[in-house]
């Protein structure tokens, strides 16, 4: 196993954007960095560093080299899924670890546009309160389904959504599947 | 030195002893259901009764006061179970006493079967552990009370190897008028184990963590004891497990302990002489780190590390790509998002749980082995700190500024 792309030591100064996301209490931390051709708007390199599992270090070390000569558009919308057979496959219960990588690039990109002026390019990612009793969102179904959800019931054991009025069950199940589908091709 | 195997993931499984595989082996041809009363039967019955007795020897006990059961698990969920029963027809009084206590680092066998028992309306209460994975006896007195029925604490933690004083807990259990079980599961075979000094009324034993067969266990159940059992439906085990017996199992069982007996006494000092060889190791080459559990009272054969800045399963696949086997705490491998419990209750934080190892030797573990791992180990962690966003020399972590 030899990840490719590790930044090496602490120092981020040379990069033109920089993403961090995750937390430490839940195990999995992930930074990615960019340089970016700013006439193309290409990445020319991508790095990273984790503090993670296999999982989440196998994926972004793929995902590392995909994003190379890439436009900042292209490499925003690379998905999990990609990334997952880019690698050859991975085991349903550890997509949830793989999915880290694609989003600190995501706010490594978001970082650059910033950086550079151009805050109208920043892909704020939409957010939807699905039910509005117990405030979840969009995101936090795609969550649970990446940690397993795969029936409403268990969406509801994960998230509480839907146990209060019970007004939002078709449009999460709606959501559900979609997520299903997006990540295991169910 | 590159095609080394090394196992130290005892507390988790251990191979058949040599001894346990010819019997088994042999076992296969005893093929006659113990119930019946031909030949047949009647060779596999003074089989499997020849195992009980070597299983009742070797922990003190009386042949009749074991069953024999599917596993570790299934013993502890037995025992819990014996409290739920609402006509209290069993087990008279049990409704007065329908109070369950046990320990927050108890196997989940025990704690979502307690989890379970409280939806169904019995109180659970959960005893908190200190640092080192100890039970607080003052809490416990705290908690005892005629609402009491049962105590369950688990004599070694198979996570950080931490003992418990199972004899003074026992005491303080029947003075109180409750029955006293306790997992023994990681204790038998590595440790001493007699029923009668430690005054249990319940023992749990699995099989294949002393070398024997997976699938088969034992519970002790102190003679006497209101009992209710958990599978119906046979007079196998005295009425007590429904269920043609498991011969293979049982005789590998029966062997096994047998071979534990013989071989656990010259153990323990070689496997304290490892662990020590092991941790000091550790501690020379390996900066930022911490060990958790007891520092005496505990396994020798277990020792539990925290890596700062190292995600645990990380770890554990790298060291597996170099031939090493070990188990971590971290949640990824567990495939919840928390990390150990028993950790967590030892006052560990989220972060030290994450990158936590545990090695556990057996009785083929070599300081061969030893020396191996450290030489391995401290180049892994170093490789993993390198692109770790969590870990600066000193323990400062870069995303914290």
């Amino acid at each position: 196993m030899n990840p490719k792309n590790i930044l090496q030591g602490e120092n981020t100064d040379d990069f033109d954007g920089v993403g961090m996301e995750g937390n430490l209490q839940c195990g999995d931390q992930m930074m990615v960095v960019i340089k970016v051709d700013k006439e193309k708007e290409v990445i020319i390199d991508c790095q990273w560093k984790t503090y993670g599992c296999a999982s989440a270090i196998a994926s972004t070390s793929i995902l590392s080299e995909m994003v190379k000569g890439r436009t900042l558009d292209q490499a925003f919308h690379i998905s999990p899924k990609e990334v997952a057979m880019e690698l050859g496959g991975l085991p349903d219960h550890k997509i949830h670890c793989s999915v880290l990588g694609d989003k600190a690039l995501r706010a490594a990109i978001n970082n650059y546009y910033t950086r550079n002026g151009q805050e109208d390019k920043v892909k704020q990612e939409q957010v939807k309160i699905i039910c509005q009793c117990m405030n979840i969102t969009d995101h936090d179904i795609e969550d649970a389904v990446l940690e397993g959800a795969r029936t409403y019931f268990e969406l509801q054991e994960r998230t509480k959504l839907g146990t209060v009025c019970g007004q939002c069950k078709d449009e999460a199940e709606l959501l559900l599947e979609k997520f299903k589908h997006i990540h295991f091709g169910a | 030195m590159a095609d080394m195997k090394v196992y130290f993931d005892h507390n988790a499984t251990t191979p058949l002893h040599p001894e346990v595989k010819k019997e088994m082996i042999a076992a296969m041809e005893v093929f006659g259901n113990p119930s019946s009363m031909h030949a047949y039967g009647r060779e596999a019955r003074a089989n499997v009764e020849d195992a009980r007795r070597k299983v009742a020897d070797f922990i003190g006990a009386h042949e009749h006061e074991i069953i024999f059961v599917g596993s570790g698990s299934e013993a502890n969920n037995t025992v819990l179970s014996l409290f739920v029963c609402a006509s209290s027809q069993c087990i008279p009084g049990s409704r007065m006493r329908s109070t369950i206590i046990t320990t927050k680092i108890e196997h989940p066998c025990v704690l979502e079967t307690s989890e379970c028992l409280a939806h169904r309306g019995v109180g659970v209460k959960y005893l908190d552990v200190d640092q080192y994975g100890k039970i607080d006896l003052d809490q416990l007195a705290g908690m005892l009370g005629n609402d009491v029925g049962l105590v369950s604490v688990m004599m070694a933690n198979n996570e950080i190897g931490t003992l418990q004083d199972i004899e003074t807990i026992s005491r303080m259990v029947h003075e109180s008028g409750a029955l006293m079980h306790t997992d023994a599961v990681q204790a038998v075979g590595k440790v001493p184990v007699d029923v009668r000094t430690l005054g249990v009324d319940f023992l749990t034993i699995s099989g294949h963590k002393i070398y024997g067969p997976k699938g088969v266990g034992a519970l002790f159940v102190k003679k006497g004891i209101p009992y209710c059992p958990l599978i119906r439906g046979g007079h196998q085990e005295r009425g007590r497990r429904a269920g043609t017996e498991n011969t293979l199992g049982i005789l590998g069982l029966g062997r096994a302990v047998e071979m534990r007996a013989l071989e656990m006494p010259q153990e323990e000092e070689r496997m304290l002489a490892l662990k020590q060889a092991l941790k000091d190791g550790i501690a020379e080459r390996i900066d930022d780190i911490s060990f958790n559990g007891h520092p005496t009272d505990s396994l020798a054969s277990t020792l539990n590390v925290s890596f700062d800045g190292v995600e645990g399963e990380a770890i554990l696949l790298y060291l597996d790509l170099e031939g090493i086997a070990v188990s971590t705490g971290s949640a990824c491998a567990s495939g919840s998002l928390d990390p150990s419990h028993v950790l967590l209750a030892t006052g560990v934080d989220a972060e030290r749980a994450h990158g936590s190892i545990r090695f556990s030797m057996g009785r083929e573990s070599s300081m061969q082995e030893v020396d191996y791992l450290l030489d391995v180990l401290p180049r892994t962690i170093q490789k993993i700190r390198n692109m770790s966003t969590a870990y600066i020399k000193g323990g400062l972590h870069a995303a914290s500024r």
